[in-house]
């Protein structure tokens, strides 16, 4: 059974319907990436799976357990984390605050914190290096390492991660990039939101292409960056 | 005032025990040399450093306005007065209610109205401060005395000795306020207080890191009401007097400045705030009918000079400071 199972979702936004009854899977142990044009749901998507935004109809299922309708801050306790857009840190709280902050829902649970934290300087050694420094005093991709790295501090099953290429150097993209897989490989489903379509196809294991809050096309990663369409209209080739 | 403060430096070098162990003594032995009229000075101070922690709480850690914070003064007030006046309950008996009335009316007003955003939320509180202001103007069920208030209040009594000499009033008011600092800084280290702290710098991603934010918010109206209510309480035991004028818009007002004045989240703000705000408009009486300039004045220079208050808590002066330089530095520090 999927881990994550969206069905006939739709989401408004005031008076604009946004997702228009979008239809999702994503298996344990999975990379899944959504892309899309600017405005076709794919944000709106994460931020409905995470609470933030009810949707008007569909259900969301996440082991077992309907998901849509809960409180976004209940749902972080469930095992979903989401990195949101345009690395909202703190900028004025050191880096280890800042992580702090991501294990809010375990509590006083000193032990399990001090282990993610080891785990996730394990993951960015360059966090630990800085760890009291302030987060705003970081570069554009240490703060992207930041939002990761506080998401995974809540131990989540489903990591999902909204556009974390998105004003990087090229080179820092491959970076994060190649820590999503190994975030992966450490046994996290991922859900992965990008408009650097390539780039998000190459590291999943299916994808999604969304547009005007439709899946327009679904399958294996590697056929997608295959397809014609999807070649044409998401990969800037004739 | 940084040259003063790089002035003090060897100071700190003083553990702070030490520190916190003078300053207590210091407190209890002021007021011997002095008369009645100072004492009950240094009584009002202390109780306003008590009013401006309380409202600390919900304007410095959690980060919302609330400029009707005497209305729950004057509940606390109101409570431990009629409790006593209609039912015979001694002051001292009444305090858990006068805490808990308080901190229900704080649940009941803001539990619809949080999800407004500041400057709403401001106006809904100032609106309540009135409602307030006015019910107990109005007598309500004809228990509130109307405009002239409740008067001849049982003194309190703690084992036998009446409590009527400003001294002992002080050294209650004094208890009360070491306890509530001791509070505020566990406050300020526990779970709670880091919940506030995220709630306040950014409500979305708090929410998304898995903190209920309304249950946040709501604790701290209710905390800092109760709060507030317990400065009630203190109030009617020494002056067994009260009136509506205790929920004014002035006197919200006045904490409000104590607050912002002294540093908004900073506990040695409240005292410097109530100095500014309370203290030294009293001593300079003569100059009372100026304590309005005074207060616009002083508002208007610290704005431009000093904007995170006088005494600030470290992280606020970081976020209003470190802003400027970051606008400053943006130019030079592209993205990655």
């Amino acid at each position: 059974m999927a881990l994550l199972k969206i069905e006939n979702l739709h989401t408004y936004y005031g008076h604009v319907h946004a997702l228009k009854g979008v239809d999702l899977e994503v298996e344990e142990g999975e990379i899944v990436s959504l892309i899309g044009a600017n405005g076709a749901g794919k944000t709106t998507t994460l931020r409905t799976i995470s609470g933030l935004i009810r949707p008007v109809q569909g259900t969301i299922t996440f082991d077992g357990q309907t998901i849509s309708g809960v409180p976004a801050h209940q749902i972080v306790g469930k095992g979903v984390s989401q990195v949101p857009e345009g690395r909202q840190i703190f900028s004025t709280l050191t880096v280890t605050e800042n992580l702090n902050m991501g294990a809010y829902t375990l509590g006083g649970d000193k032990e399990a914190i001090e282990q993610n934290r080891r785990r996730v300087y394990d993951l960015f050694p360059r966090l630990e290096e800085r760890k009291n420094q302030l987060g705003g005093t970081l570069s554009g991709g240490e703060q992207q390492m930041l939002t990761i790295a506080r998401a995974l501090m809540a131990q989540p099953r489903l990591l999902m991660l909204d556009e974390p290429s998105l004003g990087l150097a090229p080179l820092l993209v491959k970076t994060i990039f190649e820590t999503v897989r190994e975030i992966n490989a450490h046994g996290v489903t991922i859900l992965l939101v990008e408009q650097n379509a390539r780039a998000a196809l190459k590291v999943a294991h299916r994808g999604y292409v969304l547009e005007t809050g439709h899946v327009v096309l679904s399958g294996p990663a590697r056929g997608l960056l295959q397809d014609e369409r999807v070649r044409k209209a998401y990969l800037g080739e004739k | 005032m940084d040259k003063i403060r790089d002035g003090l430096a060897p100071l700190r070098k003083v553990p702070a025990l030490w520190w916190q162990v003078g300053l207590l003594a210091a407190a209890i032995l002021v007021p011997i040399p002095l008369g009645d009229y100072y004492r009950s000075v240094l009584w009002r101070t202390a109780l306003y450093i008590i009013l401006g922690l309380s409202l600390n709480i919900i304007v410095g850690y959690a980060g919302m306005f609330q400029l009707g914070h005497a209305a729950f003064y004057a509940l606390g007030a109101y409570t431990a007065a009629i409790l006593n006046l209609y039912l015979g309950v001694p002051l001292l008996l009444s305090l858990p209610l006068s805490i808990i009335i308080p901190g229900l009316f704080a649940y009941i007003i803001t539990r619809p109205i949080l999800h407004l955003r500041g400057d709403y939320l401001c106006i809904v509180t100032i609106a309540f401060g009135e409602v307030v202001r006015l019910v107990l103007v109005n007598n309500l069920f004809g228990i509130t005395g109307g405009a002239n208030g409740l008067s001849s209040i049982d003194r309190p009594e703690l084992f036998g000795l009446v409590l009527r000499a400003p001294i002992y009033h002080y050294y209650v008011v004094l208890f009360f306020l070491v306890l509530t600092i001791f509070a505020m800084r566990r406050l300020e280290h526990s779970r709670l207080g880091r919940a506030w702290m995220y709630v306040r710098e950014d409500q979305v991603a708090a929410e998304a890191m898995g903190i209920d934010t309304t249950h946040a918010k709501l604790l701290a109206f209710v905390l800092g009401s109760s709060w507030a209510g317990l400065a009630g309480w203190l109030y009617a035991g020494k002056l067994t007097v009260i009136s509506p004028d205790l929920s004014k818009f002035l006197e919200s007002v006045i904490m409000f400045c104590i607050v912002v004045l002294g540093g908004t989240g900073s506990i040695p703000g409240a005292f410097v705030g109530t100095l500014g705000m309370v203290t030294l408009p009293e001593l300079f009486r003569p100059l009372k009918a100026w304590r309005d300039a005074w207060v616009g004045v002083s508002m208007v220079v610290m704005m431009v000079l000093r904007p995170e208050g006088l005494w600030p808590s470290r992280r606020v002066q970081m976020e209003i400071r470190g802003e400027k330089e970051e606008a400053l530095a943006a130019p030079v520090n592209p993205a990655g």
